[in-house]
């Protein structure tokens, strides 16, 4: 497995727009395009617009016929709710340190990959397999085998610790949350992380070396520089994957105990799914989206540079 | 495969020690996954103790217990949604990734970038409405529904894998396919679609992946009919109780075929994950 990244995109053709094709030239460029694009509108913007003229009326799934419009009464509760507002710190906290921590893990992992030892293609593949097991699937296995305070193993692991019967997910809520997603999302960063350290050139490590650079001056100059756009790109995915988690939450702590765990999707859910407020539910989709598109304008500039600069081509 | 580090600095013993590591760090993260194999072919009696129970006749009673359950109509659905919407993923995302690379419309950028930024946009902005506008058309529930939700979810990162795979198909090839006579159809049959089949499988795992591990709207959008294994699995925190060992079998059905098909595809696994960027 040679470790490259892929072709610089020089060869991309944004030349080629300087003389623009005749009009009918251009529409047989774009029918091959239409198909995806018309699907994706239909199902991404199109509701988006029906969220829109939702979150101005009141509508409530259990009492039918009481649709009437309300103008900004849903976000006026949107923004007085306390709850909304802890729901979007957790988010931003539990985001927030499972991509940290399961980077900061990923590094270390991927530098002992990348090297020769017995096994090392075993080691691999038990190493990526949380981020295959269905989510749905492991965070059932956690909240049971795993964090059950009497039959689990963490806590028979830690008895000689003098660890009791403790309740993990009562306990200390946020961080179980935040273990399970960085048990499973380490291995994604560990697999960005180690074509980043394969497409390194021996030869740039070896003048490191021969210049009298040790391994920490090495792997701090030489190699964290040269991971940077990986590491970049691994949160950017990450963060845009965990901000959206639901699973865990849903499964384990129920966004418990109290609203400890409750972040944005899964407050959403509830409101709409639950509590059946359609007209609250699409104005905190609204919210959020508004929220979302600022940090996306951020990140998007962040890939364009990630995927345009020479080294990484899209 | 590819070359080890350079000789590492130290002798032998330092890097001895650091695959011990890798291998303890390998077994932990692995651990949880290997129990609930052994926990899925326990009696009941044996999957909840204090201290567990590591060794044990294995029994398949659970999964035939699950598969009593009429366990086998959601793994239909889950096959059925993640094949379904997989094969229309690639039918639109070929054309379109093609319209941006080979053959780029004006302001192919913006169009990539939008598709992007449309995975962006959390999928609880869109439940409420997706969720009444398939109860009013009658799709709730209903496998082609999700189907095309799938498809819409994973669109975006197909069409940017695959324009990275068309990107990597020389120029001077096509142009010389051109200059012998060879008209778009052969073109795209003979020359781009060979070249890219390796990309199209790779894509193809990525969007399986993700539409067989979907849990959010399929336990927004389906009740009975359509319901997929997550779904099935949500059954177990509310009715099943402590049947841990029966949760465990049904868990490992339900982890199965992603896992082996990651495991076989290792090497395309990088380069779906980092949407084409990285080749691995």
């Amino acid at each position: 497995m040679t470790a490259t990244v892929t072709a610089p995109a020089v060869r991309r053709a944004p030349k080629k727009d300087a003389s623009p094709p005749r009009p009918r030239g251009r529409w047989r460029r774009r029918l091959p395009l239409l198909p995806a694009l018309v699907l994706t509108i239909a199902l991404t913007q199109v509701p988006f617009v029906f969220t829109l003229w939702y979150s101005v009326h009141s509508r409530n799934l259990l009492r039918p016929g009481t649709d009437r419009f309300v103008g900004l009464a849903n976000y006026a509760k949107v923004f007085t709710d306390s709850a909304f507002r802890n729901a979007a710190v957790n988010t931003v906290v539990l985001t927030s340190s499972a991509v940290v921590l399961s980077m900061l893990l990923g590094v270390a992992l991927a530098m002992l990959l990348d090297r020769r030892f017995f096994g090392r293609g075993i080691v691999r593949t038990m190493l990526i397999t949380p981020f295959l097991v269905m989510p749905a699937a492991a965070a059932l296995l956690w909240k049971t085998s795993m964090l059950n305070p009497v039959y689990g193993l963490l806590n028979w692991a830690l008895s000689p610790f003098g660890v009791g019967d403790l309740d993990w997910a009562s306990r200390y809520p946020m961080a179980t949350i935040v273990m399970v997603l960085v048990w499973q999302w380490t291995p994604f960063m560990m697999l960005i992380v180690l074509a980043g350290l394969q497409s390194q050139s021996p030869e740039v490590l070896e003048a490191a070396r021969v210049d009298g650079a040790g391994w920490w001056q090495t792997f701090r100059f030489v190699t964290l520089a040269h991971l940077r756009r990986y590491i970049e790109l691994g949160i950017l995915l990450g963060s845009i994957y965990v901000v959206q988690t639901f699973d865990a939450i849903f499964m384990i702590t129920q966004g418990g105990p109290g609203q400890a765990t409750t972040n944005l999707p899964y407050f959403i859910y509830l409101k709409a799914f639950r509590g059946f407020e359609l007209g609250e539910a699409a104005a905190l989709g609204v919210v959020v989206v508004a929220a979302t598109i600022v940090i996306a304008t951020f990140a998007l500039r962040l890939i364009s540079n990630l995927f345009s600069s020479e080294g990484m081509g899209a | 495969m590819s070359i080890g580090r350079s000789p590492a600095a130290g002798s032998r013993l330092p890097r001895l020690l650091l695959g011990l590591v890798a291998w303890t760090a390998g077994l932990l993260f692995f651990f949880p996954v290997l129990w609930m194999f052994l926990t899925g072919f326990k009696h009941e009696s044996q999957a909840s103790t204090d201290p567990p129970t590591w060794l044990f006749t294995p029994t398949t009673e659970q999964y035939e217990a699950i598969f009593a359950r009429d366990f086998a109509p959601f793994l239909v659905n889950s096959a059925t949604s993640s094949l379904l919407s997989t094969l229309l993923v690639l039918a639109l995302a070929v054309p379109a990734a093609y319209a941006l690379s080979l053959a780029p419309v004006p302001k192919w950028r913006d169009v990539l970038f939008f598709f992007i930024s449309t995975r962006m946009m959390p999928a609880v902005a869109s439940i409420v409405p997706l969720y009444l506008i398939a109860k009013s058309l009658g799709v709730l529930d209903n496998i082609t529904m999700l189907s095309l939700v799938y498809t819409a979810m994973n669109l975006p990162i197909a069409v940017w894998m695959l324009r990275s795979f068309l990107m990597e198909i020389p120029r001077e090839v096509l142009e010389a396919a051109r200059v012998d006579g060879a008209s778009l159809p052969v073109q795209l049959t003979r020359i781009v679609l060979p070249m890219i089949a390796p990309g199209l499988a790779a894509t193809a795992l990525i969007c399986f992946i993700f539409a067989w591990n979907e849990f959010f709207f399929a336990v927004s959008l389906t009740a009975t009919r359509a319901a997929t294994v997550p779904v099935f699995l949500v059954g177990f925190i509310t009715s099943e109780g402590l049947f841990w060992a029966r949760l465990s079998a049904a868990s490992t059905l339900a982890a199965l075929p992603v896992v082996i098909a990651g495991w076989v595809a290792q090497k395309q696994l990088v380069r779906g994950l980092s949407l084409g960027a990285v080749k691995g």
